[in-house]
């Protein structure tokens, strides 16, 4: 059975400018080689610090940022390689709700006419059919059809969150990116918010790629995790597997930061320094500078991800090591 | 509603907004107010230089015209050459500030660039070196006020289409599809309406003062028409002793421009979405 969704080899650099009588400004690689593929019904989790990339590889594979080179594939079906405008058409089947779905509703136009404005733009039917369809994605996120004739700033948090769902659930996607969506909420209404995402997969059969760097809810939420640094996936594993007993360094220092409701352990491992800018990345294994193990060949060595047990890949040459409870070595430099 | 509210609290946008009203009032039914219609055109020299009386209010001018009804008379050219203008000038302005906002590179620098060397253009001198081209006329000081007006319109909806372009709401839009022609009119525009029409009002008095100026300077309408700058300049060789002939077209540029000043200042206000309710 082919994969709902293939990455392979993505690059994505942004910006870089070539420049008259001084020096070209390098471009950002804000995505550099992800190979990863999505099977159908599952909710993928795409964890990492600020700047990782993972919002860039979200809006590469809903087409709105082109890819440098690698291929997507949806359905077997390649995607990639076109203008944003033309990837939109090809990739309808991938929809995105934004971190901030207030700011992604246009402030002049009250709820039912934004709703309807997607529908317009796909192409749906007759006006009385628009009707019908907005009505139902709005109960199906749980809001009553009067929010229709409501402007955006009159809506709460969680019940924008609501509509920017109602919003592409209109467009019978397959994927869904979710960006940052419990971000800014406060609990019971992330709580609301989750399960209103895990009932609308159950009945529309739909597929999550979840960006989040709230750990807590990956680990509830996602089937499978991978952590990404500095544009690359360090580690890719089932989630359960990932909280249990992650491998990569980067990782483990990401789960150890997390808070934990435990008392006593409440020491956690600082990551030493900051993340090599990626507009020059430094050779070798681009985590080394930071890493507690590293060795002098990680700094030569490119990592890529290998298998360490069924659907589970990390991209560190010492892993075996680690696993086995080596030490840290000396302080890295 | 809300928005009526609001603006009715603000007093100076209040009377601002009477003032125009006013003002077009008066542009519009000029002819039918106006105690001697016909001295638009017609002298009276048996009756020059008489003070402010009932018979004329405003008193009458060197060639026995009554002030009142050219005052009356001169709204309407007024106005014509500021909403002339300022169309005009919104007309090349807006699309191009569009333009070069939404799209990238080489189209909006090239833009922004004719935009900037307009900018650098002193409004009266173009003018003055247009009516010296063309002759005094009308038509060369509304040529030459379009020629320096535009480019604030550009600027300005430059500056917006940029900052909605990078919103999340445009983003979003593209993220479902929507056509470069769809998010720009539809969405950017009304968004950028508000700063626009500001703008506009705002020009609108201004464009009221220059012409005065160019009138004045004897570069705009041309005797004998009821031009309020004109009149102005007229008046000149009159004073100090008749001064009711250069205050009272002088009072009616100020009130007119004040008008529309206030109006604009209390548009800017209200101009937030924020305002819009669904009750």
């Amino acid at each position: 059975m082919t994969p709902l969704l293939e990455l392979d080899d993505i690059h994505v650099h942004l910006g870089g400018r070539k420049r008259w009588f001084q020096p070209d400004i390098p471009p950002v690689k804000a995505v550099g080689g992800v190979t990863l593929t999505v099977a159908a019904g599952e909710i993928l989790g795409l964890v990492g610090e600020s700047g990782c990339g993972k919002t860039t590889l979200g809006r590469t594979v809903l087409g709105l940022q082109r890819e440098t080179r690698g291929s997507i594939r949806l359905r077997g079906k390649t995607v990639s390689g076109a203008r944003p405008r033309d990837a939109r058409k090809l990739r309808r089947a991938i929809q995105y709700v934004h971190q901030d779905p207030g700011a992604a509703l246009d402030p002049w136009w009250s709820i039912g006419h934004s709703l309807e404005e997607g529908l317009v733009i796909t192409g749906h039917g007759e006006r009385s059919r628009r009707r019908e369809i907005i009505e139902q994605a709005l109960a199906a996120v749980g809001l009553d059809p009067t929010a229709q004739r409501r402007y955006p700033h009159e809506f709460s948090g969680g019940q924008l969150r609501r509509i920017g769902l109602a919003r592409i659930l209109m467009l019978d996607p397959d994927i869904v990116i979710l960006d940052e969506p419990t971000s800014g909420l406060d609990m019971s209404v992330q709580a609301t918010v989750l399960n209103l995402l895990l009932e609308i997969r159950a009945r529309r059969d739909l597929t999550y790629l979840f960006i989040s760097h709230d750990l807590s809810v990956v680990r509830r939420l996602c089937d499978r995790v991978a952590v990404m640094y500095l544009g690359r996936i360090v580690e890719l594993a089932p989630a359960a597997s990932l909280f249990e007993r992650a491998l990569h360094p980067y990782a483990q220092a990401l789960l150890a930061a997390a808070p934990r409701l435990e008392p006593g352990e409440s020491r956690t491992i600082a990551i030493r320094g900051e993340p090599p800018s990626a507009a020059r990345l430094p050779a070798g294994c681009l985590f080394a500078g930071r890493c507690p193990y590293a060795e002098p060949a990680c700094r030569t060595e490119e990592q890529v991800l290998q298998a360490v047990a069924p659907g589970h890949e990390v991209a560190c040459r010492r892993w075996r090591e680690i696993a086995a409870g080596a030490p840290p070595t000396a302080a890295a430099a | 509603m809300l928005i009526l509210k609001k603006f009715a609290q603000d007093k100076s946008a209040v009377i601002g907004f009477a003032i125009v009203v006013a003002v077009v009032f008066i542009a519009v039914f000029g002819p039918w107010l106006a105690p001697y219609p016909q001295d638009a055109t017609m002298s009276h020299l048996t009756r020059r230089l008489r003070p402010p009386s009932w018979a004329f209010p405003f008193g009458t001018d060197n060639l026995g015209r009554d002030i009142l009804s050219r005052v009356i008379l001169g709204a309407r050219g007024a106005l014509k050459v500021s909403l002339l203008v300022v169309g005009a000038s919104m007309a090349i302005g807006v699309p191009l500030g569009l333009a070069a906002g939404y799209s990238r590179g080489w189209l909006s620098e090239a833009i922004m660039r004719v935009t900037d060397v307009f900018l650098a253009l002193p409004q009266l001198i173009l003018a003055l070196a247009l009516a010296q081209l063309m002759g005094p006329s009308l038509e060369s000081a509304m040529i030459a006020l379009v020629a320096t007006y535009w480019p604030f319109f550009t600027r300005i909806v430059y500056a917006e289409t940029r900052r909605l372009r990078a919103s999340l709401f445009v983003d979003a839009l593209e993220g479902l599809g929507a056509s470069p022609t769809r998010i720009v009119f539809l969405h950017i525009l009304p968004n950028a309406a508000s700063p626009i029409i500001v703008r506009a009002t705002i020009g609108l008095g201004f464009t009221i003062l220059v012409a005065a100026t160019l009138g004045f300077l004897g570069m705009g309408a041309t005797p004998p028409d009821p031009d309020w700058g004109l009149a102005i300049s007229q008046s000149r060789t009159f004073l100090p002793g008749a001064w009711w002939y250069a205050t009272f077209p002088g009072l009616a540029i100020l009130v007119t421009v004040l008008g529309f000043n206030l109006l604009g200042d209390g548009l800017r206000d209200i101009m937030d979405p924020r305002l819009r309710r669904s009750r």
